[in-house]
């Protein structure tokens, strides 16, 4: 069958590519687990809160276990050990855990093994149901208070303090804004453990915490409230804390989480087992939890040039695509990413940008995708800047995108104003409103530049899955072929981590979202 | 007694469509109800500021206690232009090619150059735009200087690292960029790294260049670092500047020259 620019026969070619590609880590993440997944389990069991010196429990703990050469039997394990010991609370456990001698602590029989299994696996149900009815409880207020039309407008605060922060989300909120991003201290995808609490001090951006969320999410629910219309919120799973930020999410009911396959690898340096094995974990909890994901192929197009690139950013999406669906998630949580980034002093950049942006669309027909503004080549020139903008918001509902960042006239001088996205919000709500149905009224010619230029992107994309596949994804990252950063499998942070899971490895969160 | 000698007025004034009507736009936010008594409120501050014939233009409901103002008014701010003090133009700013000769005619050897991110800076864009290949606005990356040796270190990497491999390298040059800026963590970091080039004894040996968004070449002196690079700087900029140094260094460029095109 054909459709616009390629055959469903070629989209079906990328799509087994891609899962021939991601097959062989889902080996290494069966057989693994990581300190952060651990953590994970202990936070989902109701484990929070800081230790004397500030650290949390759950790092106490796991790195408790690690030393003590018994992290691989699972931290719902030993979580169970403590209840048996007569722990009364998640903290009492950690206390207990933390005293006890695990080097020797010898093996229970064989029932009482079985009984402590089944006993915390019982506890994890009901957690997991407490999840579930959170999530129901954000689900009905999406129900009362229907969202905006997409593509939805996502704006971004970054102020440090949390509490500055919700002031200025409410403002965006107010003016028209779909989606809030908080974004992340600078950083803090390098730190290897979730800070706690509300916070108030933050570089570049405001440290995402359980609490942070929860103070967020609350303000946003209090503003779709007054405005009559949900106001969704974001925040980036990525880094040494995938899975842990995709909990603490689930948990206060945020929207949306950045969460990419390959971005940790590339653009934070952080190992590529321990990244494969925390995006899984993760992702299976926002599917459980009903979170939209963003991948962050956009970045590559900031890195390698965007004209030259177009292909890689296709690949990726089928990548990261095929790693989403094995971990659950279902179409309409693939917010996949992409971006207006083509050097604008190039002649026909709006045909360009409306090919790679109709091809994705095309390949992706019931994902949100998400679409990014320009940034790499933004001038200073605000009026321009601002003109600029516009034609990515023109794009974006030309394609039908479901979430548009979008851009600022002062990108590459200064975190936004209050003003700069006022600004934004009038110009998109204009353009979205202005053309929305734009697509349906022109047809665009099979033998023009758009559409060659589509097929020719595309067909780059398949030789790049085709040498994926032939050589494996660690030696094509290790070419530099997305966003022309080389990574090698043994390289970056966090390796140290990453643990052979014991024959009796016991986590029942995994197999609760695994179906088990 | 001398008395100075009188110089010709260079008298100018903002310029909107006429000359010397000294008409100026602005717009800012005031955090409050959008309303005629907002609107006012905008005037008065405008008037406060020294301006006349007041216009606000545009007066928008940012959000619910925030307004937004587009003002255009005049400003009776004269400034003597001949009394302003650039650094004189000795240098010309060479093309690539030329520039590439002179390497290797005058240096004999190739140019390294480090660059990096520093700290906690994620943002690679700027030193990207500078040392990668493709370069930026057409402008070619020192990546892509056959007489050049650059080295990109990337993101987030610690001062003294980047100090340090470019030691091993005997570097010409240090690129630094700082884009987070959020409670002045650039100025901080950039001094931690002048006092890390101190300790390695490196200040005054390799020419040490900082640049980013909010950075300026006043900024960078005033930090330690013998040159800023600011928005809209094209690796070209820089490739000249490092050039125009190792010559210097090398006694075979006067002392305190500038090049066309150096920040000012």
């Amino acid at each position: 069958m054909s459709g616009l620019f390629i055959t469903d026969e070629q989209i079906a070619q990328a799509r087994a590519l891609a899962r021939d590609i991601t097959d062989p880590t889902f080996e290494l993440i069966a057989k693994n687990t990581t300190v952060s997944v651990e953590r994970t389990v202990l936070r989902w069991f109701g484990v929070d809160g800081v230790g004397t010196m500030g650290a949390p429990l759950v790092n106490l703990m796991v790195d408790r276990l690690k030393a003590a050469g018994v992290l691989n039997k699972g931290a719902a394990y030993w979580y169970g050990r403590a209840l048996r010991m007569g722990a009364s609370s998640p903290l009492d456990a950690v206390e207990r855990l933390t005293a006890a001698p695990l080097e020797t602590l010898k093996a229970l029989p064989a029932g009482e093994e079985q009984q402590l299994r089944a006993d915390v696996r019982a506890e994890a149900e009901a957690m997991v149901r407490e999840l579930k009815d959170r999530v129901a409880a954000r689900q009905a207020l999406k129900h009362e208070f229907p969202m905006a039309p997409t593509p939805h407008k996502y704006l971004i605060v970054a102020t440090g303090n949390i509490f500055d922060d919700v002031d200025q989300a409410r403002a965006a909120a107010q003016a028209g804004a779909d989606v809030i991003a908080v974004i992340r201290s600078t950083a803090q995808s390098l730190l290897d453990y979730v800070p706690h609490g509300a916070t108030t001090e933050g570089y570049g951006g405001t440290y995402a915490t359980q609490e942070n969320f929860r103070i967020m999410r609350e303000a946003l629910d209090d503003e779709s409230k007054k405005l009559k219309r949900y106001v969704q919120l974001t925040n980036y799973s990525s880094g040494l804390c995938m899975s842990e930020i995709a909990f603490c999410a689930a948990w206060e009911r945020l929207d949306m989480l950045l969460n990419d396959a390959m971005y940790g690898i590339l653009f934070r340096d952080i190992n590529m087992r321990r990244t494969f094995i925390d995006q899984y974990f993760s992702r299976r909890i926002c599917a459980m939890a009903g979170l939209i994901i963003n991948t962050g192929e956009d970045n590559y197009i900031t890195t390698a040039d965007a004209y030259d690139a177009a292909h890689t950013v296709i690949a990726s999406q089928f990548i990261n695509e095929s790693f989403a669906r094995r971990a659950g998630l279902a179409d309409w949580q693939l917010g996949l990413g992409h971006s207006y980034e083509i050097d604008p002093h190039r002649p026909e950049t709006l045909l360009l940008e409306l090919s790679q942006a109709m091809l994705v669309r095309r390949c992706f027909p019931d994902a949100p995708l998400k679409y990014m503004p320009p940034t790499k080549h933004k001038e200073t020139d605000i009026f321009f800047s601002h003109a600029y903008d516009v034609m990515a918001d023109l794009v974006a509902v030309w394609t039908r995108q479901g979430i548009q960042l979008l851009g600022m006239m002062t990108e590459a001088m200064h975190t936004p104003l209050l003003a700069d996205r006022y600004v934004a919000l009038k110009s998109a709500s204009y353009l979205h409103r202005a053309a929305r149905g734009i697509d349906e009224e022109f047809t665009v010619r099979e033998d023009g530049k758009i559409a060659n230029r589509a097929r020719f992107v595309f067909g780059k994309a398949i030789e790049l899955l085709s040498e994926c596949q032939k050589d494996g994804m660690v030696a094509a990252i290790g070419r530099g072929r997305f966003g022309d950063v080389k990574r090698e499998e043994t390289g970056g942070k966090g390796l140290d981590g990453v643990l052979e899971k014991a024959p009796d490895y016991f986590n029942p969160f995994l197999d609760i979202m695994e179906g088990r | 007694m001398t008395t100075p000698t009188a110089r010709e007025k260079h008298l100018i004034r903002a310029y909107g469509d006429r000359r010397d009507d000294g008409i100026i736009q602005l717009s800012f936010t005031l955090p409050v109800i959008a309303s005629e008594k907002a609107k006012e409120a905008a005037k008065i501050y405008c008037q406060k500021l020294g301006l006349t014939d007041v216009k606000v233009a545009a007066v928008e409901r940012a959000a619910e206690n925030y307004t937004f103002f587009v003002v255009y008014a005049r400003s009776a701010v004269v400034l003597d232009y001949n009394e302003i003090d650039t650094p004189e133009i000795v240098i010309k700013k060479k093309s690539f090619h030329d520039l590439n000769a002179q390497i290797e005619e005058e240096i004999a050897r190739r140019v390294v150059v480090f660059g990096a991110c520093t700290g906690t800076d994620t943002h690679t864009v700027g030193i990207d735009a500078i040392l990668n290949m493709k370069g930026y606005s057409g402008d070619y990356g020192l990546e892509r200087y056959p007489w050049f040796e650059a080295f990109n270190l990337g993101s987030q990497v610690p001062n003294a690292e980047l100090i340090r491999r470019a030691k091993e390298k005997s570097a010409d040059a240090i690129l630094v960029s700082q884009v987070v800026t959020q409670r002045d963590v650039h100025k901080e970091n950039s001094r931690a790294f002048i006092d890390e080039a101190k300790k390695q004894g490196v200040l005054g040996k390799m020419t040490l260049l900082l640049g980013g968004p909010r950075v300026d070449h006043k900024l960078a002196l005033e930090l330690g670092f013998d040159a800023g690079f600011g928005p809209g700087t094209k690796p070209s900029d820089v490739a000249n500047f490092i050039v125009h140094q190792v010559l210097q260094r090398m006694g075979k460029e006067q002392k305190g020259a500038h090049y066309e095109g150096e920040p000012t």
